[in-house]
């Protein structure tokens, strides 16, 4: 491998890494707040990817008008959803609210198939992010710089929301304990909506980034990734906002690197990939970053 | 004495009559999904069928019957379909179907009851395996990674290709493995094959591999919801070889998702498109008859293997000289240069078709038919 591939390897992991990287923070969030596992998120991510690109096809919206409105419809039905299919779980078992998600999920993919149809369907990508940028070799996608970048952006972003603003106060008490936060006089319903709206956004925002990396609209396209994501939450410290970012990462280094170094195990790099991660979690069993339950968000 | 000797008389006239009436006509049964999911590929090969059956009605001075039975696109109805065929309007030969599971269901009652039956469109290698009297008109799967193969190599004179295969899939992998044996045989090099499975979206890691590696040509045997983004991402990786596929890729959507990323990508298809330049003679006749028959609906590569089963069975009657099922299976064993819509047919060993492979190139954001060729195995 010389040197250009090698770096072309980095580039690429870091593109996908960040991809997860940016998936798996909704996830950890609902969690970290809720202890609720949102499997509906991949299906919001499908969905934030579609709405924008209607707006720019159907309604000849501008990229970035495009792109906000979709956000904020995604944030929309995610509070709808939240409404619909856990609010009235709340004093259930989490598990009934863990198998609402699946429910959900489930729907909002039919529905998807029924409305959208499974045929494959074409995004429109701005042409600045369309051609890559040629350096001594090695191609460079604007997606590539971008992106993580918009991780890094979105990760403070939240980090401030959660420690320092008083609906994340709320946030953090709820997550420490839901029924004390409701004596004290937390809004509960309106925290956990304003968490379902962002984790929404969030969950677009990815969903988005995703059609533009891999410019291909289905149906069914949330459910990888958001697998994936899951697993990257999972191994950096569900709950933890950096250690998403971490996992996510780390996901996307292993799963390329994989095919880089063992190119015969390229059809098998997701076994690959989780076993490593299992290990991982054995020796740290919270994850890489959840290690003291007080931080969790 | 009198009363028996009529009796008797009536007795052998009746039989002879009898005998006459099944001497008179050659039955063939047709079996195909005409309602249910397929019923849109059933239709245009029974149409086919049909066509063929008014433009050749007789073999051997006889009337030919055809009986039409549904299949409704299930299973367990196609086994009943072909039951019914045999027992009931006692066929001779059987046409069907599209679908390979299908044809399987119905191709254990076939083989059972020693009555021949020829295969549309049912691509799957199980289909015709271990099967005295199973054959069919289309090639299988593989066979068209061998005709990949052979127009990378022979017609474009690419030397060093490389493969990206969905190892979950059966279809991808048998693609694979007979490109890489026609390939490697024809004299080329295999530079990389590297693997994904269905569903995968990110390429990166393994285009930028084989891109290392230089190939000529990359053969994809991917399924449409991948391979668009696989080419899309060796566009951006900075590939410039060329890239093939089967007949998977063939999706409408493709030059709108690929863009610039599809132009020049080949894949492999069934030798018959109405758009094709330089028809045969056969098909041109095909495409007018059809055309005139059924005005305001195209003909596609299904009514012409529709159109092609019956044909080839006609041919294996007019070479047996004779309607009886168990010489209609040898002679369509032995059949060897069958003149079809869908091209100069032999039917191998394990009963399937060897016909040309017909080709298909993005060119200028459309779909052009660039002509067929000749696999070498």
């Amino acid at each position: 491998m010389n040197l250009a591939t090698f770096i072309q390897n980095i580039l690429n992991s870091l593109t996908l890494g960040s991809l997860y990287a940016l998936v798996a923070i909704g996830y950890t969030m609902v969690y970290g707040i809720l202890r609720l596992i949102n499997f509906a998120h991949s299906e919001i991510f499908m969905l934030g990817a579609y709405f924008v690109f209607w707006g720019i096809t159907l309604v000849h919206l501008p990229w970035p008008v495009a792109m906000v409105l979709a956000i904020l419809v995604t944030a929309s039905l995610g509070v709808l959803v939240d409404q619909v299919a856990y609010r009235p779980l709340r004093d259930a078992p989490r598990i009934s609210a863990l198998i609402s998600s699946i429910g959900v999920s489930f729907f909002l993919q039919n529905v998807a198939i029924v409305f959208f149809q499974a045929i494959p369907r074409e995004v429109y990508r701005p042409a600045w992010l369309e051609d890559p940028i040629l350096v001594h070799g090695v191609r460079v996608l604007p997606l590539t710089l971008f992106v993580p970048l918009l991780s890094l952006v979105l990760m403070l972003l939240l980090v401030y929301i959660v420690y320092r603003t008083k609906t994340g106060l709320g946030m953090r008490a709820i997550s420490k304990d839901i029924e004390t936060s409701y004596l004290m006089g937390v809004p509960v319903n309106r925290v956990i909506a304003v968490t379902f709206g962002i984790g929404s956004a969030l969950a677009a925002a990815s969903g988005i980034m995703w059609a533009l990396r891999y410019p291909q609209l289905q149906p069914i396209m949330g459910t990888i990734p958001g697998f994936k994501a899951f697993i990257a939450a999972v191994f950096g410290g569900i709950g933890s906002i950096q250690g998403a970012v971490i996992g996510g990462l780390t996901l996307g280094f292993i799963e390329i690197m994989t095919v880089a170094f063992f190119p015969d195990l390229a059809g098998y790099r997701d076994a690959f990939a989780f076993v490593l991660l299992i290990l991982v979690l054995m020796v740290k069993p919270t994850g890489l970053l959840g290690e003291r339950p007080e931080d969790k968000v | 004495m009198r009363k028996l000797l009529l009796l008797s008389l009536a007795v052998v006239l009746g039989l002879a009559n009898l005998a006459f009436a099944a001497d008179d006509t050659v039955k063939i049964g047709v079996f195909l999904p005409l309602t249910g999911q397929n019923a849109f590929g059933g239709q245009l090969e029974l149409e086919g069928v049909q066509m063929a059956n008014k433009e050749a009605p007789t073999i051997l001075g006889k009337k030919v019957e055809l009986f039409v039975v549904d299949n409704k696109s299930d299973k367990v109805e196609a086994a009943n379909a072909v039951q019914r065929l045999i027992e009931k309007e006692k066929v001779q030969a059987i046409i069907g179907t599209y679908g390979s599971s299908l044809a399987m269901a119905g191709g254990e009652v076939s083989e059972k009851a020693h009555i021949p039956q020829v295969g549309t469109s049912c691509t799957n290698p199980l289909v015709t395996q271990g099967k005295k009297y199973i054959f069919r008109v289309c090639f299988i799967d593989p066979y068209q990674g061998a005709g990949a193969a052979t127009y990378a190599f022979k017609t474009l004179g690419l030397k060093k290709a490389a493969m990206l295969v969905d190892v979950a899939s059966d279809y991808s992998v048998g693609l694979a493995k007979y490109f890489e044996r026609s390939f490697t045989k024809l004299g080329g090099q295999m530079v990389g094959t590297l693997n994904y499975q269905s569903g995968d979206q990110d390429f990166t890691a393994q285009l930028t591999k084989i891109i290392s590696e230089k190939p000529d040509v990359l053969f994809i045997p991917s399924y449409f919801a991948e391979g668009a983004i696989i080419m899309k991402q060796a566009a951006e990786l900075g590939a410039t070889f060329k890239i093939m596929g089967g007949d998977a890729m063939d999706n409408p959507k493709i030059t709108d998702i690929g863009g610039k990323a599809v132009e020049g990508f080949t894949h492999t298809t069934f030798p018959y498109d109405p758009s094709m330049k330089n028809m045969s003679a056969m098909a041109k006749k095909f495409t007018d008859d059809w055309r005139a028959a059924y005005p305001g609906k195209e003909p596609n590569v299904n009514s012409a293997l529709g159109y092609d089963a019956y044909m080839i069975i006609l041919d294996a009657i007019k070479r047996a000289g004779k309607a009886d099922p168990e010489a209609i299976t040898k002679a369509l064993a032995e059949t060897k240069a069958f003149e079809g819509v869908t091209g100069k047919t032999a039917i191998n060993a394990t009963h399937d078709a060897e016909k040309p492979v017909g080709l298909v190139v993005i060119k200028d954001g459309k779909k052009v038919y660039e002509g067929e060729i000749v696999p070498e195995l």
